[in-house]
């Protein structure tokens, strides 16, 4: 099994499962606290700050793992959301078929002709900035795109012989859905579940750097380039650590999501 | 009536009734949220009474129907209402900001499209040979970094270390023309770069597409050299899904313009609504989205008409 694995899926995983256990060890491995002020302003790299401060003198590698942990959590809850909502609703339409479908359907396409980012904005204008409120909003809005993808699989799921015979034998549409259709839908769904979390890390950065996402003093990725983006027409770096923490993880995240994907779909009967 | 015409005027009816639901959806995702918006907009510590007045201004004292109408029929006719914060017309404040996003992002598009064909086509030219790997590695991991990130590190590159570049896009009318695009060049590298990824992969996907076609093989054995079978015989008819494309990453630049505006504090459109936003200005937010939506919806009927337009099978009914 371990042996089978490419080379470039390993270096995913790799960096991938790095990126999670600093995420839920952050309070062990962080040098500081994580809204401590340890030094000057924008101090540069050196053997007690490894990658320099802040613009208020907080460490920058705290900041860093903490708002990976931040990020992650808020990515990953949203991605669990979306995938929960978007399946179950996109299987019931597949299922029932007739008007719910085509309301459920025509609902999606309608919150989809808006670009999310704007529809976000609109929202949040009226909400308290929070992070449930925030996932909340990202996962519903994201669960469109899942909804979609479930429902194609899952019509095509519904028409299979073992389907017709779990009907005949009278089950009910809990069981049709959840012991026939799920775990025949999981492949191309898990394979999904990997674009939608790095579209979610990207999409709570691109909040929280317009200043509408995570608060301070809590970090985060998007929060730290909003923090530090004075820095950068000084010559001052640092806020550019973030783009490199997120284009890693987003990268290695899809190498596990293509190797997913490869791996079920070259399985008899999986979709193409 | 010819089939086509009935199908792009059906497309074009469908797009309106589109437009129209979508400024339901905007001012229902204002209204039915939790909690008192009059509240939200002001804070915890408001007096009773400026909550009273504010509530007055909003009309929230009436229906919310009565209201939705009420504002529909302002958009309709072009007026947009005022904002909260500082009291301006709020169309009028529209205007020049339209117009100047309206610019950046034509700028980019005239940049990136006839790029991203180019490469496309380099890409299927060399398909599976290092320029082809070369250019979707690259364009991965542009897909990869948020707009805002790509923003940031050009600025610090090739905007403060090369000096190329000014950091901040403070545009105004005065200037000209030159002095303009020095002014928006990074803002528009930045757009470049994230629609050139999508519209490259897609451009690739659609022409590759096209030389599975016999009479491709057929230009081959002729022995035709790739480059004229690619320009000559693939490009002619993949046309229609390469305009498709374009126009989707097109509605795709909308919303990066949002982002890259704020980076590079460019006064536009983007930044008028993030503002707004944080500022709780609602008559501003909800003209600001559905000016965005009416844009993104536009630019999708147009690129579901061009490609019923170029489709052959329609131009000759039965």
């Amino acid at each position: 099994m371990i042996k089978n694995i490419p080379f470039a899926a390993a270096i995913g995983l790799f960096f991938t499962s790095l990126y999670f256990l600093a995420a839920i060890f952050a309070p062990v491995i962080a040098p500081y606290g994580m809204a401590e002020v340890v030094g000057g302003v924008w101090e540069p790299a050196s053997a007690d700050h490894l990658l320099g401060t802040d613009n208020i003198g907080r460490d920058l590698l705290t900041r860093m793992i903490y708002g990976g942990q931040t990020t992650i959590f808020i990515a990953t809850m949203a991605t669990f959301i979306s995938f929960t909502t978007g399946s179950v609703l996109g299987f019931l339409a597949a299922v029932l078929g007739g008007w719910a479908d085509q309301a459920l359907s025509r609902f999606v396409d309608l919150v989809m002709s808006i670009p999310s980012l704007i529809l976000a904005l609109v929202i949040l204008s009226v909400m308290p900035v929070t992070v449930p409120v925030l996932v909340l909003v990202m996962g519903l809005l994201d669960s469109t795109r899942v909804f979609r993808l479930a429902r194609a699989v899952a019509v095509d799921i519904n028409v299979m012989d073992y389907v017709e015979a779990a009907k005949l034998r009278g089950e009910g549409r809990v069981w049709i859905i959840f012991r026939e259709i799920l775990p025949n839908a999981l492949s191309p769904l898990v394979a999904e579940m990997g674009l939608r979390f790095i579209f979610m890390v990207l999409f709570i950065s691109t909040l929280s750097f317009l200043g509408l996402g995570v608060q301070p003093p809590l970090a985060d990725w998007g929060g730290i380039v909003k923090e530090n983006k004075d820095g950068i027409v000084y010559g001052i770096g640092a806020a550019l650590y973030p783009a490199v923490a997120i284009a890693t993880l987003a990268i290695s995240v899809n190498l596990v999501a293509d190797w997913v994907l490869n791996r079920t779909t070259s399985l008899k009967g999986g979709r193409g | 009536m010819g089939p086509t015409m009935t199908l792009v005027a059906q497309r074009l009816a469908l797009g309106i009734l589109l437009l129209f639901l979508v400024s339901i959806l905007i001012f229902v995702g204002t209204l039915i949220l939790p909690g008192d918006v009059a509240q939200s907009i002001l804070g915890q510590s408001a007096t009773p009474e400026a909550l009273a007045n504010l509530r007055a201004e909003l009309g929230l004292n009436e229906p919310a129907v009565t209201r939705y109408f009420d504002w529909l029929g302002g958009v309709l006719t072009g007026d947009l209402g005022t904002a909260l914060t500082n009291g301006r017309d709020i169309a009028e404040a529209m205007g020049t900001r339209l117009s100047r996003t309206l610019f950046l992002a034509f700028w980019a598009a005239v940049v990136a499209v006839p790029l991203a064909i180019f490469l496309g086509l380099l890409a299927v030219r060399y398909r599976d040979r290092w320029p082809d790997k070369l250019i979707s590695a690259i364009t991965l991991s542009t897909i990869s970094i948020p707009e805002f990130l790509i923003g940031y590190v050009l600025m610090y590159f090739v905007g403060v270390k090369l000096g190329w570049a000014p950091t901040v896009a403070n545009i105004h009318d005065g200037m000209s023309l030159g002095q303009k695009l020095h002014t928006i060049a990074l803002p528009v590298a930045v757009l470049t770069l994230v629609v050139l990824a999508h519209m490259m992969r897609m451009t690739r996907a659609a022409i590759l597409n096209v030389m599975q076609s016999a009479y491709i093989e057929t230009a081959e054995l002729k022995g035709l050299p790739m480059f004229q079978i690619i320009w000559k015989h693939a490009f002619p008819n993949s046309i229609a899904p390469v305009v498709n494309v374009v126009m989707l990453n097109l509605a795709y630049l909308v919303v990066g313009v949002v982002v890259v505006e704020v980076v590079f504090t460019y006064p536009g459109m983007g930044q008028y609504l993030v503002d707004h936003v944080s500022k709780r200005d609602l008559p501003v937010v909800q003209a600001c989205g559905l000016v965005f939506a009416a844009v993104y919806i536009g630019l999708n009927m147009i690129a579901d008409i061009v490609s019923i337009l170029a489709n052959p099978r329609l131009r000759h009914p039965k």
